[in-house]
């Protein structure tokens, strides 16, 4: 895949060369490739970007989170279900790749970087936040979504917390969430009294202990954990941050970027964005506006 | 490597902690461990039995199980300890697990320094009127753990690494440390990790030179 991006980069060096010798013949049909895909935003696609490089390859890999209900899930047989793989195979069926031609890897929070850095994935779609810091490694497309930071409580909510103030005024009281994460850092704000752990649901025996009264994450994660717990935990829904979900790239492909953002804005109009969050994630949580893109 | 130097406090933070685990966790595993020790050798057979079914139990379990118990079950069963916060708790419960993990091994390194003391020691001692707990702490031990100074110091070098498994409970040593720094600056996993392994081997070069100097001043002639 290194040697791949090599070429890539070489090949649109040339291009670019190509272009400023003033040199009319571009972007020439690779032939092979369907000229009347209807869904598709731009093809055929000129030679040397990602885009064609996926598009001849027929495949494509994705990383992402198995662990992540409604978003990124694997089942038994490995193969994940949730939000975030809709939209890979959205991405995916624009290159005319089958969503079984797609190979997921998993992606968790601490290998995101160096995946997309060394190559070994081309994307990755993994409730992944867009940050300053991660944008000075790795690029982003999107936002697809706008998650925030939301707090979840045993049903009935028996401590009444009502948001993040509540644990300011309560400086006795626990809460959970995991090491390292945006949420640590946004809930240091309001309280030093903090359970760190190594996963979400790692949060959920301490609060049945009574060593914790609440998680506190991104509320899409925290209903997944609600949705599982089969009516034990409840989200009090109100979200404090803005989390918006980017999908991670090469730091220097800029096309193969604004062509992921033209196929996220095609899918928020044609409504396949919205049937994606619907088979998914919109079982449990209700219909959100799509996010506008943030072409930087 | 300036995220290294940008997480520096993070890391030493959990450097001390790990410090902190290894440094409880030690001392009460050695106090255990030649308690168990005597038992194993004692010569009241009960007393042995619970040692040996102590030491074959806890030496054969996972540490990841041991700790598993301790902050996952022990807090269902309300044992926790109380009147401190949460993450204390979970310290507290990390270090019982650690160093009742680590005592059956220190107490097999006792017990085989004792073996290797000529038993016309002991008998020596029995024969001048000492009771059994005056023979083994006056006569066998001094010698015995003088014999077993490498292996006790190769216990305590693996009691520093296992501290690591802690950072799997909620309790933010240097593995739990490194995690959080990694989050925050996955562009330098590599430069991370290193310098958190070169925290451990602060640590367990520094024992093993102390193992080196130790067994170098009460060495014996024989």
């Amino acid at each position: 895949m290194r040697f791949r991006n090599a070429l890539t980069a070489t090949a649109l060096a040339a291009a670019g060369v190509l272009v400023l010798a003033g040199c009319t013949d571009s972007a020439a049909p690779t032939g092979d490739e369907p000229t009347e895909a209807p869904t598709s935003v731009k093809v055929p696609y000129e030679d040397g970007t990602t885009m064609a490089d996926l598009a001849d390859a027929g495949s494509i890999t994705i990383g992402t989170k198995f662990t992540q209900p409604l978003f990124g899930l694997a089942g038994p047989d490995g193969v994940p279900e949730g939000f975030d793989i809709e939209i890979g195979k959205l991405i995916a069926a624009q290159l005319d790749i089958a969503p079984e031609n797609i190979e997921w890897v998993e992606t968790v929070s601490a290998n995101r970087e160096p995946f997309i850095q060394s190559g070994q994935v081309d994307i990755v779609i993994a409730t992944y936040t867009i940050n300053d810091k991660r944008k000075e490694v790795v690029s982003f497309a999107g936002p697809y979504y706008e998650a925030g930071q939301d707090i979840l409580v045993p049903s009935g909510n028996p401590e009444g917390i009502d948001g993040p103030d509540w644990f300011a005024d309560n400086p006795d009281a626990t809460v959970c969430t995991v090491s390292g994460s945006t949420s640590l850092t946004n809930i240091q704000a309001y309280t030093t009294n903090i359970l760190e752990a190594a996963d979400y649901a790692d949060c959920l025996d301490p609060i049945r202990n009574g060593q914790a009264v609440a998680v506190t994450t991104d509320n899409v994660i925290l209903a997944g954990l609600a949705d599982q717990s089969g009516g034990e935990f409840e989200v009090v829904n109100a979200p404090f941050t803005q989390e918006p979900y980017g999908i991670g790239l090469a730091l220097d492909d800029t096309d193969f970027r604004m062509w992921i953002n033209d196929v996220l804005e095609q899918s928020y109009d044609d409504g396949s964005w919205a049937a994606a969050w619907e088979a998914t994630a919109g079982k449990v949580l209700d219909l959100p506006d799509p996010p506008a893109v943030d072409r930087y | 490597m300036d995220a290294v130097i940008e997480n520096f406090p993070l890391l030493w933070g959990g450097f001390l902690r790990t410090l902190a685990l290894l440094g409880i966790a030690g001392v009460s595993a050695m106090l255990l461990g030649t308690l168990v020790a005597g038992m194993r050798l004692s010569p009241i057979s009960s007393m042995r039995t619970v040692a040996t079914v102590y030491t074959e139990v806890l030496r054969n379990t996972p540490l990841t199980l041991v700790l598993f118990g301790f902050a996952v079950i022990v807090p269902i069963l309300g044992l926790q300890p109380r009147g401190v916060d949460s993450q204390t708790q979970f310290f507290i419960l990390a270090a019982i697990g650690l160093s009742l993990y680590t005592s059956p091994f220190i107490a097999e390194a006792i017990r085989s320094g004792v073996n290797s003391i000529p038993v016309g020691q002991a008998e020596a001692a029995r024969s001048i009127g000492l009771g059994f707990g005056q023979t083994l702490s006056s006569v066998v031990l001094p010698q015995a753990i003088r014999m077993v100074i490498p292996p006790l110091i190769n216990v305590l070098i693996a009691l520093t690494k296992n501290t690591s498994v802690a950072g799997g409970f909620f309790v933010v040593e240097l593995i739990g440390a490194s995690r959080k720094a990694i989050n925050d600056r996955g562009d330098e996993v590599i430069a991370i990790l290193l310098s958190v392994a070169f925290f451990y081997l602060l640590v367990t070069i520094t024992l093993g030179r102390i193992a080196a100097v130790v067994e170098k001043r009460v060495a014996v002639l024989r």
